[in-house]
């Protein structure tokens, strides 16, 4: 029955049964995983006892994928081969990509050059894309997680920073799928931190979450009211994070170096990353300590030791904590919002342990920032209690999430200039609608190019993807009325679509960003990790359909045992009578015949679907408790 | 869904007038999401899935109409057929011209100077406005039920609002 346990998670879970899920927190320098244990959210170790997980992934020599500590032990001698903070190159290009020269990879353009497909890094072991590198670090968190839960997962919830564009998030989604991840939600960290730390205390009130990662920053604004956490807005920088401060100190240290050697050559791949890896212990020694030694032997034998002081690390980052205070104003002015009407305000991430970033918040907030979680645990935390609530199983808790959008989404419009259709910041789910013209006269067809960003130009927003609206009747130029409707669901998905009002033509998309996998690789990919055959595809297949048919038989005869006076008569019996055709299909073994029916049975209970959609509206305005209608 | 989709006041159960009790629409709009968002749907069939995405959908467009005083008195003109921001209705007022090319000249000369606090002078002008508009329109709409009046002040809240959305973008710019 393994197969069973990994299907869509569109299915009734049988009462009593815990369904394994977990939060991810898949993080730039270090990932965790988490899960509700007997109502509890916890972190789960490895059999060394660490919950941290460095996001580090080596080819070996042998053949072989190390990650984590052991991989992080040997950065410095294999830099070419072991990949560290991989998260910021997720749904990148080569162009995205600044300070190059200071990173110790390979990089190479992808390999379609007509869709400026992801970059990838050449390794001993060939090629990889960062998906597939953090394909590796889900993989080791996957098999952590069922070895201490002793069963398979029936799915995860994989944070993301709430500033990451569409493409980042595909890519952590194909990440997810490479892993064998049944992905229940892409999860905001910062709502995450949120829900956390508002369960843990019990939160009432409008809160900030400041968080500052190893290689992004978010800012979000939450109201806690009874269990529903709405973000009100969110900022960030996806950019910015941990590795700048060491990358700022790196430089820093170059500086003194070159100023004390005449003759001072290029430094090879090894030395940088043993610098790097160098400043990162000198900034972390001086979170509790006013002096740090940086001492190390480079490649060309020339010796390195230098003393940085706290108020040094300060000058040299200076910029780099401002940078993080122009989003933050940013979300206060979209959420319309001043300081005083801030009731707390959050650390996350384990950037945040610098005390002139603590400093920086305490002086912008004029209150002393709340530290009493482990800003480097926060975020699986919260994932995992999303996860037990969006994998079926009965919680206490009973909390809504109302995420935004963090960038807004438009359309390419003559010259080059982008027409926002969704504002940032708007509440997920939802849908908007805005109508267009033809440029010229007699116009048959209509290029929609679709953009994310905050920009006027459309060159400097990020193109998600590009459909045509053909047949259009030739009119003269303005005469055409194209609807153009977007839609982002509750994932955060988008798909639009294009209608043309006189005729009714219509073309749709669901919007899969030109740097993401196509469906094809993923496929592909999947087959090599796995090796499926055509024979277990097929009796998978079969008992996915036949326990899609039993859950919807089952929840359908709940509903009408339960509300079936909300139809009349014929209407119930229309209903009973799809049910019962699909009864006697799921004893055969037509995967598709059954697929049908299914679909058939949902048609038929539209009506009724809405009728009890509008009850249970009217039963939460009247007060009334809303328990028995869940199914 | 259904034939006739309610009204946004209908969906939240609050009496159809411009002075609207916020308190009671926020905790409307979060017993509505608490009923319906998709998130509660997981584990139901399809097409209850769908209803409950149409609903959550419905309610964050009708909150976000609702919550603002503009997009709200521009929404109940509609209910009455009128478009506040049709090109044929009335014009602005001669002085109402006039101070809003005064705003705008003064925002050029702060984004100039990089002036970001008078900006925010500005933008509190602007709110001090905004708030004597609103008033206006309770009693325009709700005790004189004046729609050609209520029209002439929604235009101007929604240029007010146009010129604050602006302010906005120039210290998004400065503060880059």
């Amino acid at each position: 029955m393994a197969l069973l346990q990994i299907s869509e998670p569109g299915m009734s879970a049988a009462p009593h049964q815990h369904r394994l899920a977990v939060g991810i927190d898949l993080g730039t320098t270090n990932s965790l995983i988490a899960t509700v244990r007997s109502g509890m959210s916890t972190v789960l170790q490895d059999d060394f006892g660490h919950a941290l997980l460095p996001s580090v992934v080596r080819y070996m020599p042998n053949g072989d994928i190390v990650v984590g500590h052991e991989a992080q032990a040997h950065q410095s001698e294999d830099p070419v081969n072991t990949v560290i903070s991989v998260k910021r190159f997720m749904g990148r290009n080569l162009n995205d990509i600044t300070n190059k020269a200071h990173i110790p990879y390979r990089f190479v353009e992808g390999s379609d050059a007509a869709t400026t497909r992801s970059l990838q890094l050449q390794t001993r072991a060939g090629l990889k894309t960062p998906v597939e590198i953090s394909a590796e670090i889900l993989k080791t968190l996957k098999a952590r997680a069922e070895k201490s839960l002793g069963g398979e997962l029936v799915g995860a919830v994989i944070t993301v920073p709430a500033y990451f564009d569409d493409a980042q998030r595909q890519a952590t989604k194909d990440a997810a799928r490479l892993a064998g991840l049944n992905v229940l939600r892409l999860l905001n960290e910062p709502t995450a931190a949120a829900v956390a730390y508002g369960l843990d205390n019990a939160a009432e009130g409008t809160f900030v979450i400041y968080d500052l990662g190893g290689g992004t920053f978010d800012v979000s604004i939450l109201r806690l009211s009874k269990g529903v956490f709405e973000v009100l807005a969110t900022n960030g920088d996806a950019a910015l994070g941990g590795d700048d401060f060491d990358h700022r100190i790196y430089c820093w240290v170059l500086d003194q170096v070159r100023a004390a050697n005449e003759n001072f050559s290029p430094l090879t791949e090894e030395d940088t990353r043993l610098l790097l890896t160098k400043a990162r212990q000198a900034k972390e020694w001086l979170t509790d300590n006013f002096e740090a030694q940086i001492v190390c032997k480079l490649g060309n034998g020339i010796l390195v030791d230098v003393t940085l002081t706290a108020p040094q690390l300060v000058e040299v980052t200076e910029h780099l904590v401002s940078k993080t205070l122009s989003p933050t104003r940013k979300a206060m002015r979209d959420a319309k919002l001043s300081i005083e009407d801030i009731n707390g305000v959050v650390l996350v991430g384990g950037a945040t342990r610098m005390p002139h970033i603590r400093h920086a918040v305490q002086e912008f907030f004029k209150q002393e920032p709340l530290t009493n979680l482990d800003p480097d645990k926060v975020v699986a935390l919260g994932a995992a209690i999303q996860a037990n609530i969006l994998a079926g199983n009965k919680s206490d808790d009973d909390l809504l999430l109302l995420d935004v959008t963090p960038l807004s989404l438009g359309l390419e419009t003559m010259g080059g200039l982008v027409e926002k259709v969704i504002h940032r910041n708007s509440t997920l789910p939802i849908a908007r609608a805005q109508e267009f013209t033809t440029y010229k006269d007699g116009q048959t067809a209509m290029s929609v190019h679709v953009v994310q960003g905050e920009r006027d130009l459309v060159s400097d927003c990020r193109s998600l993807a590009r459909f045509e609206l053909r047949g259009i009747p030739p009119m003269a130029a303005g005469a055409a009325r194209i609807r153009v409707t977007f839609t982002v669901d509750a994932d955060g998905l988008l798909s639009v679509s294009a209608r043309e009002q006189s005729t009714g033509i219509e073309a749709h998309i669901a919007v899969k960003p030109s740097y993401g996998l196509t469906e094809d690789e993923i496929t592909n990919m999947l087959k090599a990790s796995f090796n499926s055959a055509e024979d277990d595809k097929k009796a998978r297949m079969l008992a996915e359909a036949r326990v899609d048919a039993g859950a919807i038989i089952g929840s359908i005869s709940a509903a009408l045992a339960a509300d079936s006076q909300l139809i009349s008569a014929e209407e119930v019996k229309a209903i009973e009578a799809e049910i019962q055709k699909l009864q006697q299909l799921s004893e055969g073994e037509d995967a598709t015949a059954i697929h049908q029916a299914v679909d058939a049975l949902n048609h038929a209970t539209e009506a009724f679907a809405a009728a009890r959609m509008d009850a249970s509206v009217s039963r939460a305005l009247a007060g009334k408790h809303l328990e028995n209608l869940d199914l | 869904m259904q034939s006739t989709p309610p009204n946004h006041f209908e969906l939240f159960s609050i009496a159809e007038q411009f002075n609207l009790d916020t308190s009671t629409l926020e905790s409307n709009y979060r017993k509505i999401q608490s009923a319906a968002h998709p998130d509660r749907f997981i584990t139901a069939p399809a097409t209850e899935r769908l209803s409950a995405m149409h609903l959550a959908t419905s309610a964050n467009e009708a909150y976000s109409v609702l919550k603002s005083p503009a997009k709200r008195a521009k929404y109940m003109l509609e209910q009455h057929g009128i478009d506040a921001i049709a090109d044929t209705n009335t014009v602005m007022p001669m002085d109402f011209l006039m101070q809003q090319m005064e705003w705008r000249e003064r925002i050029e000369d702060a984004k100039m100077a990089r002036d970001i606090s008078e900006l925010d002078n500005i933008a509190d002008e602007l709110a001090t406005e905004a708030k004597a508009l609103v008033g206006d329109l309770c009693e325009l709409f709700d005790i004189k039920q004046d729609l050609a009046a209520a029209t002439e002040i929604t235009r101007k809240l929604i240029f007010i609002d146009k010129v604050c959305a602006d302010i906005d973008q120039v210290i998004e710019q400065l503060d880059h």
